[in-house]
């Protein structure tokens, strides 16, 4: 059944945890309230063999709410401190990341560490390259934009590549780039995949009320017009997930002005 | 004939006394990630000395923010620099931006795994990560082809070899035999491997671990031949987290972030964030009882 009532960051993370869908016996890593919300709703609802961890380094198998906890303490079934993750989850590729970097381009090439400048003096220093390198070589990995915009999609290539796409240019002769595995990407937008020619990005489906050619206005680069329908909007049992999984509304800051899933006519 | 050789195993120093065999241009390693089981009492007394000039080699977080600031850092070699709560080092960032230190950036993975060609004595360690990224390029990272019938192509992550290493634990005897509890103890160990002399400052230090806590050795993370020199500084790791002991300071934390922006002069703020001594440091936080009441993080 179709709520109405539902926001256009609930719609976001039912589109998460579709990328999710039957991952089997994996990590699932939801970085950020609505790719975490996907992931735990994905565990809950159609992927029960997912794993994952209390946000630290413990296993659990009913996902932790986001926020203070009050008296519902998470039980842990499970070890995966950071001191194991590199053996255990990224390096066997036994794992699949949503993350949300600064940038993105057409290569599905992403960029957490610095914008503009030169390494030596960025103009932006940003957080680093942390564990996108690896990530992205081993193991599958989407991506959740609550903005899309040209500043994010950018045109040519991201400043600073940090995590491995699908570039030609880039590969040396010889390397081993089998476990590269971009899966989606959920914007405020729509929902996008990489099953284009050459892993052309493409866009799958429109969230309620927006066009195509008001995704590709937003994106510095081409993106191939492969729209089956509409985005889903949440059922009840979803929206009543989400709100167990959540129960502090940390979702309604996901997205600016926390706008609902249907756009007003 | 075989001589007999008595080691020092009285390893106990003042966290002075760590800080004096440092030297300039030494490559450290500070064990812990980003605002979690950082030394910082131990990098507070580096503040505290002329010690300049060093390549810093750390999962990093204020140690990293603080060093930079008062010009510690030629050289950083790092993954990112977080703490955690407040996503981006305001301190690291100010240096990055001015261009004042040298990088060397890596992935999480791999700097790890330079840690254990280091701990291994061997020149480098081989990886897929960093293929197809910017950070080969950047970081002059070299490849090896392997010599079986699979010809792969991998990067040759070079050791990590650290002159000495800052670790900060839960409880150590004079011996360096070493507890660490809390949920994650990172790389602290390898950083232990590392390096050619491991210096911990401890929450607890004990006389004889086997007479006090015999029945948590499982906590000994690293085996004592790796621990040179030990000091008991409770509440050491404030403002960063000590699980279970205490959480990080988001108070301070927040402060410290702050003053990046106002006044943004290091100088002007370091008495706060580091006093006069470590004593009169722990004094201006609430003293030992209001950092072990800091409640431990929601991730």
């Amino acid at each position: 059944m179709v709520t109405p009532m539902s926001t256009l960051a609930e719609l976001c993370i039912v589109a998460c945890s579709e990328a999710f869908r039957g991952n089997g016996e994996v990590i699932a890593t939801g970085v950020g309230p609505v790719p975490r919300l996907g992931a735990g709703l994905a565990k809950l609802t159609h992927s029960p063999g997912l794993m994952m961890t209390d946000g630290e380094a413990y296993l659990v198998e009913q996902p932790v709410p986001l926020g203070p906890r009050g008296d519902c303490k998470p039980r842990f079934a499970g070890h995966l401190p950071f001191s194991r993750f590199f053996d255990s989850a990224v390096w066997t590729g036994r794992r699949h990341a949503m993350v949300t970097p600064t940038q993105i381009d057409r290569f599905g090439q992403i960029n957490l560490s610095q914008l503009g400048g030169t390494h030596k003096q960025p103009k932006t220093q940003m957080l680093g390259v942390r564990g996108f390198p690896g990530n992205t070589i081993y193991h599958p990995n989407s991506f959740f934009f609550p903005a899309h915009s040209p500043r994010v999609f950018v045109p040519g290539e991201v400043d600073m590549v940090s995590g491995v796409g699908y570039n030609p240019a880039r590969r040396v002769p010889g390397g081993n780039y089998s476990g590269i595995d971009l899966r989606r990407i959920v914007t405020n937008l729509c929902v996008m995949d990489f099953a284009g020619p050459d892993n052309a990005v493409r866009v799958v489906s429109l969230h309620p009320g927006v066009r195509f050619a008001e995704v590709q206005e937003v994106t510095g680069f081409l993106l191939i017009d492969a729209v089956e329908g509409e985005t889903s909007t949440p059922t009840d049992e979803q929206l009543a997930i989400i709100a167990q999984l959540d129960p502090h509304g940390i979702r309604a800051g996901a997205i600016k002005d926390n706008p609902p899933a249907r756009r007003a006519a | 004939m075989i001589a007999t050789i008595a080691p020092m195993l009285d390893k106990r120093m003042t966290a002075a006394e760590i800080v004096g065999n440092l030297r300039d241009g030494m490559t450290l390693g500070i064990g812990g990630w980003g605002p979690r089981r950082k030394p910082m009492a131990l990098v507070r007394e580096i503040l505290r000395s002329d010690l300049s000039d060093l390549t810093v080699v750390a999962y990093g977080g204020a140690d990293v923010g603080m060093l930079c600031a008062a010009g510690r850092v030629r050289k950083l070699v790092f993954a990112f620099v977080s703490l955690d709560a407040i996503p981006l080092e305001p301190w690291f960032r100010k240096a990055r931006e001015a261009g004042a230190i040298e990088v060397l950036e890596l992935d999480e993975g791999m700097f790890q795994w330079g840690l254990k060609a280091a701990a291994f004595g061997l020149p480098f360690l081989p990886t897929r990560v960093g293929l197809g990224t910017d950070l080969a390029e950047l970081g002059g990272l070299k490849t090896v082809q392997s010599p079986y019938p699979d010809g792969e192509v991998l990067i040759a992550m070079p050791a990590l070899k650290l002159d000495a290493a800052l670790l900060h634990v839960n409880r150590s005897d004079w011996r360096g035999n070493v507890h660490a509890f809390g949920p994650d103890t990172y790389y602290d160990d390898w950083f232990a491997k590392a390096a050619a002399k491991t210096y911990v400052s401890c929450e607890e230090l004990v006389d004889r671990m086997e007479d006090h806590y015999p029945k948590e050795a499982q906590a000994n993370i690293v085996e004592r031949c790796f621990i040179s020199g030990v000091v008991e500084l409770p509440g050491g790791a404030h403002p960063s987290s000590m699980p279970p002991a205490y959480g990080w300071d988001i108070k301070t934390l927040k402060a410290y972030a702050d003053a990046a922006k106002d006044p943004g002069d290091w100088a002007a703020v370091a008495e706060r964030f580091v006093g006069g001594s470590e004593a009169d440091y722990l004094a201006s936080v609430g003293g030992n009882e209001a950092v072990a009441a800091l409640p431990l993080p929601v991730f």
